[in-house]
């Protein structure tokens, strides 16, 4: 195995010119990585530890292991949206270790508009709960919630991706085995009293946790009876009378270390389905990513030098170099794990679609997760291209990408457009994580284009009536459109929608895809059946 | 020479002889009792021989059951070591009878020199020094004036019946006797009925310094020369060193011949020890020693003098006892350098030298510069039955500075965890100023106690690094897994840690922030710093708090982080949310009655402090008696339960005050 050579010049003006723009962009990514974590504000995160309570993020923090990394998930979520009402959708959520194993967690901001679920926080909330499906995670919820957010309620309860699905997926998860932990931690009103009714296992902490169907207002209402909360449905009550929770706590810490032995008594391993290698760090420094990256997405470079910064060793056995050559497939490791990479390294031919499959194959026939480095304005068009079935062609890519059961981990580079994203596994085929990066567009097709094409479209239909059509016009006519694909194709746009999974900084791509892989093999590896491949 | 030995003993010496034996190509048998089953000495002798239970007097102290061993392993000779049987001469006889050598004196010897009194007159009539005094029967005032006169004040009156002080009297010059004199008799007939008193030599500033002599079966004697015992607390040798500090050559000489004098009048063979008290009010005299009692065994300080004289005394010992001559004469015996030998005890010296116990969960004793002997292993428990003596740590220098030197940097290499030690107190006690200039003597450790068992607090370098173990940084990666390998890792903000530590009963909150990239931004209260930790060894930490770069050896484990740095040894607590408080009763302010049944008996009133567990109410329920208990510590605000009282399921019988109105 060789390192990969490199054609990047680090002192050179073009790799600053490069650096200057990635940190630019990394610049705006990480002002709303802060706004996110943040919460609520400073006056609501003071009101919630004048309660006694622990913020949210501290909770998860106390969680977890001493010294684990935590993957989190969704982190832009609502970001710019419900007019900046609901940082990170209210919700923390993410992987990290507990009691040695990886769990998801998912912890209520009741910072946030009491930590009552937008849209968005219910999107975030069963991405969560898929991620942990797919990948075997037992599920760690800290339940401080008020339930739906009332003014959004028709675009949060009634759908199939709604409220619901949230005790749908405890149930079935539960059903496969995957551990459901609920440490009530403030309120669970109403549908919320499902989240530790449903789970495995419950923890509630005195005078700060309430389970109950209808709280005392509700109460008084239906009824007439005056109860307090903790009367209702406090920790007493449903440790001692109603069985609703398990286990009694004193208070957060005390809560957060029941739920860490809940976890040491789950009796599961992490299964070993691949060959790890020894780890051995990239050969060039992952920090360089920033000015390997041209400003220009138009300018092409070669993928292997962003290969070349993930791999240990900076090493690729590539495959069927010699043909396909606009995208690169082969084997390498990442943290001392197998991975097969497929990459865009130009617009996609059929013999490169051909490739892909090929390669997708192999690693499935090998059960060698799947990372993809998407970077594409899409396939070849043209007539000597449509009659050589290049659709086709792209048929069988898109067939392997779908059907392939080995973890697929997908990472947007650059370009995620049109059927391109398909084959190379966009969010719609199902990779257990999709993460992006702070210069990616994702649309499906790119705004020039798209303007270029509505804009003929109309120039047809006005000449076709006999009038004219000025180039100012035109221009005027194209700026929005190109504006508007502009402002949708943004990663922060995208993520704030949970397209993906997160916005990542570039140099720290190696190990997100390092921790993704690793949290992906807590489920074993089954068998590929492949769909009916178009010949 | 002997084919086969066995060592009537345990612990550090029994190990320390089998190392001299193995060396001289001699096998060994270990005994032990049932608690030393897996101890040290018995792993590191041929073969070993189980005499008993735990109890030393049914095992080690027993003569029968040690002599049946040495039947059974055909063992030639017989080491007592130090204490148990080694001064026992009824053992040295049960030897002689089965035909086994004693590696030691002859019974005689030893019983010679076991009766105090009757021995310091054999050695006034040997010509060795003792205390000057008139013990005798005649009381006249006048004539024990003359005697006191004769003594050379000052001078101690004493009740003969005394003790505790009573009945004594220091006297400095001749016309202060009369009025001490009546003084002393009024409070000896007060106390004791007995108004006799005895007049003695008073010596101030006393100094223990002892002399090694070793004679054999041949009639030779030789002194290995002195150490100094003074560094002692109430009789416990704590530091001892060879040569004595301030001694000249001519008092060297005389206090040597005085001790083989003595040794000669019991016709000594072996190891032995002459004790001295030597007057250091003046500096040492070669005029101002005096005898105090015979040693007649191997003692426990004398790797110094091996120090200092380049020799294996146990190799003499078993050479002497073999028949054979001493190796040197007294002229071919000189002096190189200056030695240390510091004693380890697991015992706590914050709280008056309590004997600990524990088991050594990390034992790291120093392996450069430094003599360790020691009869433990890591892992290994420090129990009730025996001395709780860890190692020696014996350093040895060109001179006494230089060997000063290397005590303090041996005794700060001495890293236990799962015992209390007094390798802090040692330390101290290396460090004391004092002692550094050679002023030592018997009340030293006494006078400034206070400071030396007193450890400073943990500085806040201490509490970072403890911070930093607790948090996970000096852990070695589990494994190669990226969950294992991150250590902090977030895709942007830095990791948030927060760490409890209780030390002392106080309690330390610290937050740690690292990016991942091993720098950790350590907070307490407005204090901050920039720490950076990595593992040099298993149990070694190098930590960059800062701009200043600390050393230290580190036991970490899930309730506690033991750090060793300066010299001194810090624990913290880790807190155990889990420990805190028993689930079951944890927050109930109520004792219910857990079925329908009858209070038979109420065992507590309202206005009661109790502890959680303490029965307050018996019920009978289904034909069963239970006792009802207290869920927590706390007030008994009211008891709703009367004596024959039928209850129903869930009634309140007992109600405590609210914590936080007690607070």
């Amino acid at each position: 195995m060789s390192v990969i050579p490199t054609q990047v010049n680090v002192r050179s003006d073009a790799f600053k010119a490069n650096a200057r723009a990635m940190d630019e962009a990394l610049a705006r990514v990480r002002a709303a990585a802060e706004a996110a974590a943040a919460g609520g504000g400073e006056a609501a995160r003071e009101r919630h530890v004048a309660r006694g309570k622990i913020l949210p993020r501290e909770r998860v923090a106390r969680l977890l292991d001493a010294g684990s990394p935590f993957l989190e998930i969704g982190l832009f979520a609502a970001h710019d949206m419900y007019d900046g009402d609901a940082p990170c959708a209210g919700i923390v959520t993410g992987i990290g270790r507990v009691s040695g194993r990886e769990c998801m967690i998912v912890c209520n901001d009741a910072t946030v508009k009491g930590g009552t679920y937008y849209p968005m926080t219910v999107k975030k909330h069963l991405r969560a709960q898929e991620i942990a499906e797919a990948n075997r995670l037992p599920c760690i919820y800290l339940v401080d919630s008020g339930g739906a957010n009332l003014p959004n309620q028709d675009e949060v309860f009634p759908d199939r991706e709604h409220f619901g699905r949230i005790f749908y997926n405890q149930a079935n998860m539960s059903a496969r085995g995957i551990a459901q932990v609920a440490v009530v931690m403030g309120s669970c009103t109403a549908g919320g009293a499902y989240v530790p009714a449903m789970s495995d296992e419950s923890i509630i902490v005195r005078e700060q946790g309430t389970i109950f169907l209808g709280g005392p207002p509700l109460v008084k209402a239906a009824t007439g009876e005056v109860v307090s909360a903790e009367d209702l449905g406090g920790a007493d009550v449903h440790t001692r009378l109603s069985g609703v929770a398990d286990h009694f706590a004193r208070n957060d810490a005390h809560a957060l270390a029941l739920a860490r032995r809940v976890i040491s008594n789950l009796n599961a391993a992490k299964p070993e389905s691949v060959v790890r290698a020894a780890v051995e760090a990239p050969h060039y420094d992952p920090a360089e990513l920033a000015g390997v990256i041209p400003a220009d997405v138009r300018t092409p470079y070669d993928v292997r030098e962003v290969i070349a910064r993930l791999v240990d060793g900076s090493r690729l056995d590539e495959f069927k170099t010699r043909y396909g050559a606009t995208l690169v497939c082969g084997f390498a490791h990442v943290h001392g794990i197998p991975v097969g990479i497929v990459a865009n390294n130009g617009v996609l031919f059929s013999e490169s679609a051909l490739k892909g499959a090929h390669f997708v194959e192999l690693c499935c026939q090998r059960n060698v997760p799947l990372v993809f480095l998407q970077n594409i304005t899409g396939f070849m068009v043209g007539r000597k291209y449509e009659a050589g079935g290049i659709a086709k062609d792209g048929a069988k890519l898109v067939t392997a990408v779908a059907t392939a059961n080995v973890p697929k981990i997908t990472m947007i580079i650059g370009g995620s457009f049109g059927a391109g994203n398909y084959g190379m596994c966009g969010r719609a085929y199902g990779p257990r994580f999709l993460w992006t990066w702070p210069n990616s567009r994702i649309s499906v097709m790119g705004g020039e284009q798209a303007a270029s094409v509505l804009a003929t479209v109309r120039r047809d239909g006005i000449e076709r009536k006999g009038g004219s059509w000025s180039e100012d016009e035109e221009r005027a006519f194209k700026q929005p459109i190109i504006d508007q694909f502009e402002h949708q194709g943004h990663p922060l746009y995208a993520s704030a929608r949970l397209w993906d999974d997160g916005i990542v900084d570039p140099a720290k791509s190696r190990d997100v895809l390092g921790l993704s892989l690793s949290a992906s093999l807590n489920a074993p590896i089954e068998p590929t059946r492949f769909g009916v491949f178009r010949m | 020479m002997f084919d086969k030995i066995l060592i009537a003993n345990r612990g550090e010496i029994a190990c320390r002889v089998i190392r001299t034996a193995r060396a001289m190509g001699i096998r060994t048998v270990a005994v032990y009792s049932d608690a030393d089953a897996n101890a040290w000495h018995v792993a590191m002798a041929d073969e070993a021989f189980h005499i008993g239970p735990a109890a030393a007097t049914q095992s080690y102290l027993d003569v029968e059951r040690i002599m049946a061993a040495v039947k059974a392993s055909g063992a030639e000779a017989v080491h007592p070591g130090y204490g148990f049987l080694s001064e026992n001469p009824a053992f040295v006889d049960a030897c002689d009878a089965a035909g086994v050598a004693f590696i030691g004196p002859s019974g005689h010897a030893i019983r010679a020199m076991g009766l105090k009194d009757a021995a310091k007159r054999l050695m006034e009539d040997a010509g060795v020094p003792v205390v000057p005094g008139y013990h005798g029967d005649e009381q006249d005032a006048g004539f024990l004036a003359d005697r006191a006169g004769e003594i050379g004040y000052p001078v101690l009156i004493k009740a003969r019946a005394g003790g505790g002080g009573k009945g004594m009297r220091r006297v400095n010059t001749a016309k202060e006797f009369a009025a001490a004199l009546d003084g002393a008799r009024r409070e000896a007939a007060s106390s004791f009925g007995d108004d006799r008193v005895l007049v003695e030599k008073y010596v101030s500033t006393p100094r223990h310094i002892e002399v090694q002599v070793f004679g054999d079966t041949h009639g030779n004697a030789v002194y290995l020369f002195e150490r100094d015992c003074s560094l002692q607390r109430r009789h416990q040798k704590v530091i001892e060193e060879a040569p004595a500090p301030g001694m000249s050559p001519e008092m060297r000489r005389a206090m040597g011949e005085a001790a083989v004098r003595a040794a000669r009048a019991v016709d000594y063979s072996g190891a032995g020890t002459v004790e001295f008290i030597a007057d250091a009010s003046e500096g040492l005299h070669p005029e101002r020693f005096y005898f105090m009692e015979m040693n007649t065994r191997l003692q426990v300080e004398h790797p110094v003098t091996e120090a200092i004289t380049g020799l294996d005394l146990v190799e003499w010992q078993l050479r002497v006892a073999a028949g054979e001559s001493l190796p040197l004469t007294q002229d071919r015996l000189a002096i190189d350098g200056h030695a240390f030998e510091a004693r380890l005890y697991a015992e706590d010296a914050d709280r008056g030298f309590l004997p600990a116990t524990g088991t050594l969960l990390h034992l790291d004793l120093p392996t450069a510069n430094a003599r360790v002997d020691s009869g433990v292993r890591a892992g290994d428990t420090i129990t009730t039955f025996y001395d709780p003596m860890i190692a020696k740590v014996i350093v040895h220098g060109a001179d006494r500075e230089a060997a000063l030197a290397r005590l303090s940097a041996a005794l700060a290499e001495c890293h236990v965890a799962g015992c209390v030690t007094n390798a802090g107190f040692l330390a101290r006690l290396s460090r004391h100023a004092g002692f550094r200039a050679g002023r030592v003597d018997t009340g030293l450790i006494e006078r400034d106690l206070k400071s030396l068992v007193q450890a400073d607090d943990a500085p806040f370098e201490a509490v970072v690094i403890a911070a930093l173990c607790a948090g996970g940084f000096a852990a070695p990666a589990a494994g190669d897994d990226p969950f294992d390998t991150l250590k902090g890792w977030r895709h942007f903000a830095s990791a948030r840690q927060y760490v409890h530590l209780t030390r002392d009963g106080q309690a330390l909150e610290l937050e740690l922030a690292s990016r991942g990239d091993g720098t950790v931004t350590v907070s307490r209260g407005e204090h901050t710093v920039s720490a950076r930790l990595s593992r040099v060894g298993a149990h070694r930490l190098r930590t960059t708090i800062d701009d200043h770069v600390i050393e230290a050896g580190a036991y970490i484990d899930l309730t506690s982080v033991t750090l060793f740095m300066l010299g001194e040894t810090w624990r913290f607590e880790l807190p155990d949310h889990l420990a805190e408080s028993d689930e079951q009763g944890a927050g109930e302010d109520v004792v219910r009655a857990p079925m329908p049944g009858q209070v038979i008996s109420v065992l507590a009133a309202a206005g009661d402090a109790v502890s959680s567990g303490d029965a307050l109410v018996v019920m009978e329920a289904m034909k069963m008696e239970q006792t009802l208990a207290a869920p927590r510590d706390g007030v008994i605000e009211e008891i709703a339960a009367r004596v024959g009282d039928q209850v129903a399921e869930g009634a309140v019988l007992v109600t405590l005050a609210r914590a936080e109105a007690e607070n």
